[in-house]
């Protein structure tokens, strides 16, 4: 097999890694390269060394989203996975109709960032009118309008993986812990949600990642207002790169620090919780 | 027995006005879309009325604003055309580099892995003037662009599942004759149907609400449908509220038709896509 198929490289695998080299790749590469350079349109880079990153890190604009963004996932990680693990429970229960609540609570998820931001606007601009304020007035608005906005789009995705972790609990150590005598709750805790440990090392991973590399929500929903208090880190790196000149290598130093963040995020997580996974 | 009557009674009252939590919002665009402009701010969440009720008004206004059925078109073309090709280039590519080992080979696995975890800020603005040297810039080559971005995710979704295949259902087609080629298309590709569906339903979301990248690459000329809600956004902040109502409602019911029709492959896509992921 392999012999023969070894002489298809051209036709099977050199289109694709091809497209991905130039595409991803190559710019992956020089990105890193460029942030250690000043530079306008990519071939006239000079080198400057930390420069860059000096200048991000002593950017007010940069250290508020940066923490605007950590809170924001905190807080959205734990709630959307909190809700979507409680309405997981209760469809798995056997009621009627859960087939359709299913489907509506998923429904959001396939509705785009952009879309989602401005159907959000309207009815939390209407909530707060009630108060005489609108969502841009104070940044505390915007961050809970945003946490809100979130939980709306993933509950329904996390809920349809977590239905399928608990469903794929077996009957009959859910019964022997009956017969042992386990309350509800004591079953929920001791077998199920070790259990469904897989499923949580994914949603968290999921959630974690979407809330932090928010953008398309984030430019909808308050494009950073007041001034950039609403900002998180994906936004800002878009408003350094294209909202003023002579700051390219600026912003290609913050997306650099932002997919170190991102990588470790990502690395810590599925180390911490794969850890707790357990055979069943 | 009575207890449990109760239970689930209650049980389901819960989750039907939590269902209509969640349906509401899309609901109340719907409604304010047939109020004039300045109505919807002002009480968004009141019905319309004799003074209220404008008709079609914002529809017609909106589509004239944006160019609504021009992006559709782009939207539509961009996605069928870019989850066609990822679709097929990547298990292609899937099955090359997980049936032929090598360092090279799992070198390769390993980038398209890695790739999933960079975010596209990072290489946004590189990745954006390379394009434009080398003239994909337009609405052909964006498909290519999203065979790049799009193939972390793919191949190692056919990986995953090309390794699950037995080896030996292969190797008889060699026997009886067969090129790579043929028994590529012939056996493997049915074989990976399931998988297949998962692909393209996740590509198809993903590319079908994107934003940011059409926006850098052909935005100066085109505009996909979420580029053409965002340009609803005036300077100063100002939006056009009764066009941007009924815009969110053409974007949306595309969608709503599109997961109605497929739902069981969409949710089933994407709990596999999770698991795998």
């Amino acid at each position: 097999m392999q012999k023969s198929l070894k002489r298809y490289f051209a036709l099977f695998a050199l289109p694709t890694i091809l497209v991905f080299a130039v595409i991803f790749i190559i710019p992956f590469i020089l990105g890193v390269y460029l942030s250690f350079t000043e530079f306008r349109t990519v071939t006239d880079a000079s080198w400057i060394g930390l420069g860059n990153y000096i200048k991000a890190f002593s950017n007010q604009d940069f250290i508020n989203a940066l923490w605007f963004t950590v809170k924001f996932t905190v807080v959205s990680v734990i709630t959307i996975n909190v809700f979507a693990f409680l309405l997981a429970v209760l469809l798995t229960r056997g009621a009627r109709g859960t087939h359709v609540f299913r489907t509506v609570f998923f429904m959001p998820n396939l509705i785009g960032g952009i879309v989602l931001g401005y159907i959000w606007l309207l009815i939390l601009n209407g909530i707060l009118m009630k108060f005489d304020v609108t969502l841009t007035f104070s940044a505390t608005y915007g961050f809970w309008g945003l946490v809100i906005l979130m939980n709306w789009q993933l509950i329904g995705y996390m809920m349809i993986i977590y239905i399928a972790g608990i469903q794929n609990v077996s009957k009959e150590i859910i019964e022997a812990a009956q017969i042992d005598g386990s309350t509800r709750f004591g079953i929920l805790r001791n077998v199920t949600i070790p259990l469904v440990m897989p499923s949580i090392t994914i949603c968290l991973f999921l959630t974690l990642s979407n809330s932090f590399k928010l953008f398309d929500q984030n430019l909808a929903l308050t494009a950073g207002a007041p001034s950039k208090e609403t900002s998180m880190l994906a936004l800002d790196i878009y408003n350094t790169f294209y909202g003023s000149v002579g700051w390219e290598g600026v912003g290609q130093a913050k997306a650099v620090v932002f997919f170190v963040l991102v990588a470790l995020i990502a690395l810590i997580q599925l180390a911490a919780t794969r850890s707790k996974e357990v055979e069943s | 027995m009575k207890k449990t009557i109760i239970r689930d009674t209650t049980l389901s009252i819960l989750l039907f006005l939590l269902a209509c939590l969640f349906l509401a919002p899309v609901l109340i665009v719907l409604m304010n879309s047939f109020k004039g402009k300045f109505y919807i701010s002002d009480t968004p969440f009141r019905f319309p009325d004799q003074t209220t009720f404008i008709g079609l008004k914002n529809y017609t206004e909106g589509v004239a604003k944006t160019g609504f059925f021009n992006a559709f078109g782009m939207s539509l073309f961009i996605t069928v055309g870019s989850v066609l090709i990822i679709v097929l280039l990547t298990a292609m590519t899937a099955w090359y580099i997980t049936r032929v080992k090598s360092g090279f080979t799992k070198m390769i696995y390993y980038v398209f892995v890695f790739s999933m975890i960079v975010p596209f800020q990072m290489v946004m603005f590189t990745m954006t003037k390379t394009v434009n040297m080398l003239h994909l810039d337009n609405p052909v080559g964006i498909l290519l662009i999203y065979l790049g971005f799009g193939s972390g995710l793919s191949v190692f979704l056919y990986s995953g599942f090309v390794k699950s295949i037995p080896l030996e259902i292969e190797e008889a087609d060699l026997i009886d004759g067969c090129t790579p080629v043929q028994s590529f298309f012939l056996v493997v590709l049915p074989i990976l149907k399931p998988i297949a569906i998962t692909v393209a339903i996740l590509n198809v979301m993903w590319v079908w609400n994107d934003y940011l990248l059409p926006l850098l690459v052909i935005g100066s000329e085109y505009r996909t449908i979420p580029i053409a809600i965002q340009y609803l956004k005036g300077g100063y902040g100002s939006i056009d509220m009764g066009a941007m109502m009924a815009m969110l409602v053409l974007a949306i019911v595309p969608i709503i038709i599109f997961y109605l029709f497929c739902q069981k492959y969409i949710i089933e896509g994407v709990v596999a896509g999770a698991v795998k992921g």
